[in-house]
């Protein structure tokens, strides 16, 4: 009798604590915490790599230190939470991270069936190639049979095959288990074009024999939104992790950096840089934050184009094209919602 | 006798002086014809394995010694030079072996998990170093107070801190976790009157001194802690061959004696014990590591209520220990079952009870044995800890796997260098382990030498 009155007061004790936990807003949970609880990759060239002594960098990591601004105007306040492709949901799902940022692609069934919300893209990815320079091609429409090496059952391969038959175009496709072997097959001369994410072809090409006798067709062959992710009906929250993307897009439109913000707050006479930099009106308290929600991000990170260029641009090693990263007034695809 | 000895001049009448055996059966030349040379047939195979040997080892020497890279500060040290790839880029490693050995801790507390790797090598230098003074004290120091030891210096927690719990009865809060706390220090108590072979009223006196001693203890004991102020490291920023030893460690430690009990069960004539330890070995041995670690990890969270959150690393250890010893629990059996009936009835005939023939007969005999058997399982438990990627802990094989990622390093040698760097690491230890066993083998089998 005693043993099963122990086990109902431990069983009810549980119950108790998770009903207090789940009664507040994922905000309150974080601010009470006193860390942000990033879902992030276990390591991706350019968005998420630790250094010598474990401290991560990269565009994705960038994404939840500036959060960690917002909420604590502290960027270290972030524990990273490496995740495996495979258990990135059910760790999202299951409340072990408050977020998810870690290079997904945003797609419907995602999006409609496991009980996510999916924010703004913070990069456009999509499925390009790398091919030898000597081979004098200038677009994957000359690519007709040619070999292609690419890594086994990905999506990459069928997108391949898409994309050739769509151009009723002849190719021989080369396939690996890992993309050590894969990149290594292409360098051996296994075959003309190497496919994969065109994110991940600037870094695989750092790996070859020869990087500069390689380039990267401008042809995309399929579409890969990349964004953070959030846990359904938490609608606060997800306003957060949005407006911290647009409040970055926003500041490099407005030419507010990471060195100039803290003078832009005093001297703008702009009211958008205002509003951004919160000595106009009152924006983020409608999110759970401070009205300097804004610049704290700025102060601590920088803004989009700031963060673009050191993780993965051309102040990287990877050296990859904005493109249809660029902000929207430069041709490109990012446009953040107007802060008022 | 003089005059026929002299006569026949062809018998020798005295002892011929003894010759050394001719120049081609000793030295070089001799150990060279008996082991490589006896037979055609091992001549020809001494030619084929010098020839293998003469097309590999220039190849990994030229690779991993004469032609690497040993300084630099990025990836231009490791690329092609003028069309041709240089070996191993060992500057890699050496940029980068911090985080392969200690992950994500703290800069300021590499010293904690320095002192972690020393408390480890004296722990097993103690234990296993037959010649050490006090060994049945090196036995408690790495069973006890290492492990305590090793986890409140790497973790920041205060190692004991369970001991405070029954104070929590007074405040009348947390009254479940402390009355089963109550209970076991009591208990422990009881145990150590037992010892001393006390019974009755005398071993409830052992449990309250036991219970009060105990709670004292950790009350003293986390005032020092506070004071001594270590900053607590989320096990998440443990990582490296750190971590890899951590769970190796536990692994290796807990699985010998619950893979003795489980294989003791499963022989039992108790029925109830059978069937469980049958159960258990069966259910956990004819599932895979990486589904039993992915269990714990993406299914685990989503049985239990938001906030209950255990810690993944624990997680995996409670995985990989049970795994372990189910594996272990059938290599004891093997010994259990090499054994000739007539141990077992002569034990009994000596009036020995159970646990003491187990532990005085049968034991010894069998798990001496199953020793290969037993550090077969230790190797494959040591490498198996490379599953540990699976639910997001950086073990030293994904520490490295993630630096070479890095495109500060990305160069075409990197990853060839990384993986032979963790192949060097992993060959030493499991060699280590492998030559101590030998060690053993020939030392407790004297006895079937006559």
């Amino acid at each position: 009798m005693k043993k099963v009155l122990m086990s109902f007061a431990i069983g009810a004790a549980v119950v108790m604590t998770a009903g207090a936990a789940s009664a507040q807003t994922t905000l309150e949970q974080v601010k009470k915490r006193g860390t942000l609880q990033c879902g992030s990759n276990t390591g991706l060239a350019g968005f998420g790599v630790p250094d010598a002594q474990g401290n991560w960098s990269g565009l994705d990591v960038d994404y939840c230190r500036a959060m960690a601004a917002a909420i604590f105007n502290d960027p270290t306040k972030v524990k990273f939470v490496p995740l495996s492709s495979k258990d990135r949901f059910t760790a999202l799902q299951s409340g072990e991270v408050d977020v998810l940022v870690r290079n997904t692609t945003w797609t419907m069934s995602r999006d409609t069936s496991l009980g996510l919300e999916f924010g703004p893209v913070n990069y456009y990815d999509g499925q390009g190639f790398m091919v030898r320079k000597k081979l004098k091609i200038a677009s994957a429409m000359e690519l007709s049979g040619a070999s292609v090496c690419t890594q086994q059952g990905t999506t990459t391969e069928l997108n391949l095959a898409d994309f050739f038959r769509a151009n009723k175009l002849k190719y021989e496709v080369v396939t690996f288990a890992t993309s050590d072997e894969t990149i290594k097959a292409y360098d051996a001369g296994r075959c003309d074009a190497f496919t994969t994410d065109a994110s991940g072809l600037y870094s695989e090409r750092l790996r070859l024999t020869a990087p500069d006798d390689h380039i990267v067709l401008p042809e995309i062959i399929s579409k890969e939104p990349l964004g953070p992710a959030t846990r359904h009906g938490d609608n606060q929250w997800f306003d957060l992790v949005k407006w911290t993307h647009y409040v970055m897009l926003t500041a490099e439109e407005l030419g507010v950096t990471k060195a100039n913000a803290d003078e832009m707050a005093k001297t703008s006479t702009n009211p958008d840089v205002k509003r951004l930099l919160g000595t106009e009106g009152n924006f983020g308290e409608a999110i759970g934050l401070t009205k300097d929600f804004g610049i704290q991000i700025i102060k601590h990170v920088g803004n989009y184009g700031e963060s673009f260029e050191r993780n993965v641009g051309a102040g990287s090693r990877l050296k990859v094209a904005r493109g249809v990263n660029a902000l929207w007034t430069k041709g490109g695809l990012q446009y953040a919602p107007p802060i008022r | 006798m003089t005059s026929s000895a002299s006569s026949k001049a062809y018998v020798q009448n005295i002892p011929a002086q003894v010759l050394p055996p001719p120049a081609s059966m000793v030295g070089v030349v001799g150990w060279l014809r008996t082991n490589l040379f006896s037979s055609p047939a091992n001549i020809a195979l001494t030619v084929v394995a010098a020839l293998v040997a003469w097309w590999l080892i220039p190849g990994f020497v030229k690779f991993l010694i004469t032609d690497a890279v040993w300084t630099g500060s990025d990836r231009e040290a490791c690329l092609a030079k003028g069309g041709v790839l240089p070996g191993a880029c060992w500057a890699f490693v050496k940029d980068r072996w911090t985080f392969m050995i200690y992950g994500f801790f703290p800069v300021e507390g590499y010293w904690r998990v320095n002192l972690f790797f020393l408390l480890g090598a004296i722990g097993l230098t103690w234990m296993l170093w037959l010649n050490a003074p006090r060994r049945d004290l090196g036995l408690i120091f790495f069973l006890v107070i290492l492990p305590l030891t090793v986890y409140g210096l790497l973790s920041g927690n205060n190692p004991v801190g369970f001991l405070t719990y029954p104070m929590d009865l007074l405040a009348g809060k947390n009254v479940a976790m402390a009355g089963i706390f109550s209970v076991l220090l009591f208990l422990v108590g009881v145990f150590v009157g037992r010892i001393r072979n006390t019974s009755g009223k005398t071993s409830l006196v052992y449990g309250v001194i036991g219970l009060v001693g105990l709670t004292a203890f950790g009350f003293v004991f986390a005032k020092l802690w506070a004071g001594f102020g270590l900053s607590q490291v989320d096990t998440a920023k443990w990582g490296g061959l750190m971590v890899t030893l951590v769970v190796a460690g536990v692994g290796i430690v807990a699985s010998l004696p619950l893979g003795i009990l489980l294989a003791l069960g499963r022989r039992s004539k108790l029925p109830v014990v059978k069937f469980f330890a049958v159960m258990f070995i069966e259910f956990v041995r004819g599932v895979p590591l990486i589904t039993v670690l992915f269990m714990a990890n993406t299914m685990l969270p989503l049985f239990m209520p938001d906030g209950a959150n255990v810690d993944k690393l624990l997680r995996a250890l409670v995985g990989i220990g049970l795994f372990a010893s189910a594996y272990m629990a059938e290599v004891v059996r093997a010994g259990l079952q090499a054994l000739p009936k007539g141990q077992y009835e002569g034990a009994m005939a000596m009036g020995l009870g159970y646990w003491q023939m187990m532990r005085l007969i049968i034991l010894p005999q069998a798990l001496k044995v199953t020793i290969p058997n037993i550090v077969n399982t230790y190797i494959g438990l040591f490498k198996d800890t490379s599953l540990l990627l699976i639910v997001g802990i950086f073990d030293f094989l994904k520490a490295i796997e993630t630096a070479r990622i890095d495109p500060q390093w990305a160069a075409p040698t990197t990853s060839p260098t990384g993986y032979a760097f963790a192949a060097i690491v992993y060959f030493m230890f499991c060699y280590g382990m492998a030559s101590y066993a030998r060690m053993t083998e020939r030392r407790l089998s004297v006895a079937d030498k006559r």
